[in-house]
C-alpha cells in the first residue's frame, strides 16, 4: 500500500466515526430524513463561504455551513409547527429550495474555479491525500484528515459529556424537560453537530453520500443490539468496514470510491437483515413457525387432557378430531414424544405426568394472561431443544 | 394531610395554536393529599399537569411549588409520563430506565454511579420488577413498563409525584400493585396526582378529586364533592353514578 492509500483509507474511516455517531441518535430519534435535508441543503453555505474564504478546508467555510444545516432544521421545524403541512413535506419544501441556490450560485461565480458540483454530491476522496497541511514548512498530512479528525474529536467529546442526557432526552423527552435537562439545547447541539460533520465529511464522501454513512451503520446496528452504547460502537465498526472494503473494492472496480462504500453499507445492511439472531427476516419467519407448532402442541395436549375417552385419542383418529393434516400432526406428535409430554401404547395416546403439568401451567398462565411467564416455562420443559 | 399548600397554581391559560385548552386554572393542592384529576377526552387533564411541570409554556398564569417555582422545586417533583409518549422500542434495559429517575439530582454531565444504581435496584424491587431488571423494555407487558415508570419516579425520592393515566392498559394484579404504592407514599406524606380515567374507583382509590373541563369545575376532598351535580356539570350528560360508602 502507498501512503496516498493509507490516507485515504484514515480519512474514509474517521469519516464514518463521526457520521456514525450523530447518525445513531438520529435514527433513534426517527429524524434519519434530516440529514439528508442537511445534507443538500449545506450547499449554499459552502458556496458562500468559499466566495468569503477561497479554501475549501478553511474553518470559516465549515461554520458557515454548518449553520446553514442548522438555519434548515429551524426552518422544517418552523414551518411544520403552522400545522399546514406535516414534517415529511415540510423537509421536502426547503432542502431542495436551498440546494437549488446553491447549485445556481456555483453556475454563476464558481465555474472558474475548483468548486464543480460533481465534487459537491459524491466527493473526491481520491484526490484528498493531494492537498497538504504544510505547518512552517513541515508536511504533516493531507488537510481533510486533520479536518475530519479535528470533527471527530469534538464530536466524540460532546459524546462522552453528554451521553447521558443524549440518551434522556431521545428516549423521554418529556422527563428529559421535567427533570431540567432542555430539550431545546440538546436537540439543536446535535443539529449542530451533524451538520458540522456532513460539512466536514462532504469533501469525501460527498454531500449526498454522507447520509449512507450516517444512517446505513446505525439501522445495521439497530437490528443487533438492544443496548444503546453497544449500537454506538457496532455503528462505528459497520461505517469502518464499509469504508475499509468499500475503498477496495472501488480499487479493483477503478471506480467511484463513494460510490463503492455506500454500496458497501448497503450489502451490510441487506445481510443483516436477513440473518440477525433476533430481528432478522429469517429469524423472524422461524420464530412464528416454532410458535405455530407451539400452539399446535398445546392445542393437543390440550384435547389429550379432556377427553378420556380412548376413542378421542387413538393415532389414527386424530387427524379428525382436531382436523389438522397429516404432517402438522406427525410434527406435533414427535415433538410431544421427543419432550415426553405423552406415550402411545396400542396407538392410544396418552398424556405423562410431565405432559400433564406442562398443560396445566400452560393453561394457567394463558388465562392469568401471564404471557411473559410462557417464554421462562418453555425454557423450563426444554421445548425445541436437543 | 397538612394546611401546607404544596402545588399552587394562579390564573394558568394555555392554549394550542392560539385555542385555549386550559382556562384561567386556579388551583390549590394541599400537601398529602392523594388526588385524581378527571374530565372527558379533551379536558386538559395531561396539559394541566404538563404545564405545571414546565413541560409546556402557558399564555398567562404562574404555578408554584411549595411557595416557589418550579425551576427552583425541580427536585421536589417527580412525573411519570403516559406510557404511549415513548418508544419502547428504544435499545435499553428496565433497569436503565429507571436508572434516568436519578439523572435530575446528578445535574448535566455528571454520570450516574453505585449509588444510583443500587436507588434504581431498590425501586425495581419496591414494584415487583426486580427479576426483569435486564430485559430490554419492548419484551415488557404493558403492566410491567408501567411499573417501570412507577419505579422511575419513585427512585427520585420526590415530595409530590404527578402521574398521567398510571392504570391504561394494565391488567388488574398491576393496577392494584400501582394503587397501593400510591397510597404507600401518601402515608409516607408525599402528595399524589394522577390523571385518572375510570370514575367508578375514584372513592376507592383517592382521597382528594378535580374536576376539569377546559375551565376547573370543582377541587375538594371526594368524600364532599364527587357527586352527580359536580360529575355532570363536567361531562355535559346527565351523569349518575351510585358512589359506595
Amino acid at each position: 500500500m502507498s501512503s496516498a492509500q493509507i490516507e485515504i483509507q484514515l480519512i474514509a474511516s474517521l469519516v464514518a466515526i463521526a457520521c456514525a455517531i450523530p447518525g445513531t441518535f438520529l435514527v433513534l430519534r426517527k429524524m434519519a430524513m434530516i440529514s439528508d435535508a442537511i445534507s443538500h441543503s449545506i450547499l449554499p453555505g459552502i458556496v458562500v463561504g468559499f466566495f468569503i474564504t477561497q479554501d475549501l478546508n478553511s474553518p470559516l467555510l465549515i461554520l458557515l455551513a454548518a449553520l446553514t444545516g442548522v438555519i434548515t432544521v429551524v426552518l422544517v421545524e418552523y414551518i411544520q409547527k403552522t400545522g399546514l403541512v406535516k414534517e415529511d413535506t415540510a423537509i421536502g419544501l426547503v432542502f431542495p429550495v436551498l440546494f437549488s441556490i446553491g447549485v445556481l450560485m456555483i453556475a454563476k461565480k464558481a465555474n472558474d474555479v475548483h468548486l464543480d458540483i460533481d465534487a459537491v454530491l459524491v466527493g473526491e476522496l481520491a484526490l484528498a491525500p493531494f492537498d497538504r497541511l504544510i505547518i512552517s514548512g513541515v508536511d504533516v498530512g493531507p488537510k481533510s484528515l486533520w479536518i475530519i479528525g479535528g470533527i471527530l474529536l469534538f464530536t466524540i467529546g460532546l459524546l462522552v459529556a453528554f451521553f447521558k442526557e443524549l440518551k434522556l432526552s431521545t428516549f423521554d423527552k418529556g422527563l428529559a424537560a421535567s427533570l431540567g435537562f432542555s430539550p431545546a439545547i440538546i436537540h439543536y447541539g446535535l443539529m449542530s453537530v451533524s451538520s458540522i460533520t456532513t460539512v466536514g465529511a462532504f469533501d469525501a464522501v460527498g454531500a449526498i453520500l454522507v447520509v449512507a454513512l450516517m444512517i446505513a451503520p446505525a439501522a445495521t446496528a439497530y437490528l443487533l443490539t438492544t443496548d444503546l452504547k453497544k449500537m454506538l460502537g457496532l455503528s462505528i465498526v459497520f461505517g469502518v468496514f464499509s469504508a475499509i472494503s468499500g475503498y477496495w473494492f472501488a480499487h479493483w472496480l477503478d471506480a467511484s470510491i463513494a460510490g463503492s462504500i455506500t454500496t458497501m453499507l448497503g450489502v451490510l445492511f441487506l445481510l443483516v437483515y436477513l440473518f440477525a439472531p433476533n430481528k432478522g427476516v429469517i429469524a423472524v419467519l422461524y420464530r412464528e413457525k416454532q410458535q405455530r407448532t407451539e400452539v399446535s402442541l398445546l392445542t393437543f395436549l390440550l384435547h389429550l387432557k379432556n377427553h378420556d375417552e380412548e376413542r378421542e385419542r387413538h393415532v389414527n383418529h386424530l387427524n379428525e378430531h382436531i382436523n389438522w393434516q397429516k404432517v402438522r400432526s406427525k410434527t406435533v406428535l414427535e415433538l410431544a414424544l421427543k419432550n415426553n409430554m405423552i406415550v402411545i401404547n396400542n396407538n392410544i395416546v396418552s398424556l405423562t405426568s410431565k405432559g400433564d403439568e406442562f398443560t396445566t401451567q400452560a393453561i394457567d398462565y394463558i388465562i392469568t394472561n401471564e404471557d411473559a411467564q410462557i417464554e421462562d416455562m418453555k425454557d423450563d420443559f426444554f421445548l425445541f431443544r436437543g | 394531610m397538612s394546611n401546607k399548600i404544596a402545588v399552587q397554581v394562579d390564573d394558568l391559560t394555555v392554549a394550542y395554536n392560539y385555542k385555549p385548552v386550559l382556562w384561567d386554572i386556579d388551583l390549590e393542592i394541599p400537601e398529602g393529599v392523594l388526588m385524581a384529576i378527571v374530565g372527558p377526552n379533551g379536558a386538559g387533564k395531561s396539559t394541566l399537569i404538563k404545564s405545571i411541570l414546565g413541560i409546556l409554556k402557558p399564555i398567562a398564569g404562574s404555578v408554584s411549588i411549595y411557595g416557589k417555582s418550579y425551576n427552583k422545586q425541580r427536585s421536589l417533583v417527580a412525573y411519570v409520563p403516559q406510557k404511549g409518549s415513548v418508544d419502547w422500542d428504544f435499545p435499553t434495559t428496565a433497569l436503565d430506565v429507571v436508572m434516568m429517575g436519578t439523572y435530575g439530582s446528578l445535574g448535566w454531565i455528571k454520570r450516574p454511579r453505585q449509588k444510583q444504581k443500587k436507588a434504581a435496584l431498590e425501586a425495581l424491587e419496591k414494584v415487583g420488577m426486580l427479576p426483569f431488571k435486564n430485559r430490554q423494555i419492548s419484551q415488557l407487558s404493558g403492566g410491567q413498563q408501567q411499573r417501570i415508570f412507577l419505579a422511575r419516579a419513585l427512585v427520585q425520592d420526590a415530595s409530590i409525584y404527578f402521574m398521567d393515566e398510571p392504570f391504561q392498559g394494565v391488567d388488574a394484579t398491576t393496577e392494584i400493585a400501582i394503587i397501593n404504592i400510591l397510597k404507600e407514599l401518601r402515608k409516607a406524606g408525599k402528595t399524589v396526582i394522577v390523571v385518572h380515567h375510570d370514575l367508578q374507583t375514584v372513592p376507592e382509590y383517592f382521597d382528594w378529586v378535580t374536576f376539569l373541563n377546559v375551565k376547573k369545575i370543582a377541587t375538594g376532598p371526594v368524600k364532599d364533592i364527587f357527586n352527580d351535580d359536580n360529575l355532570t356539570k363536567t361531562y355535559g350528560i346527565n351523569y349518575k353514578v351510585s358512589i359506595q360508602e
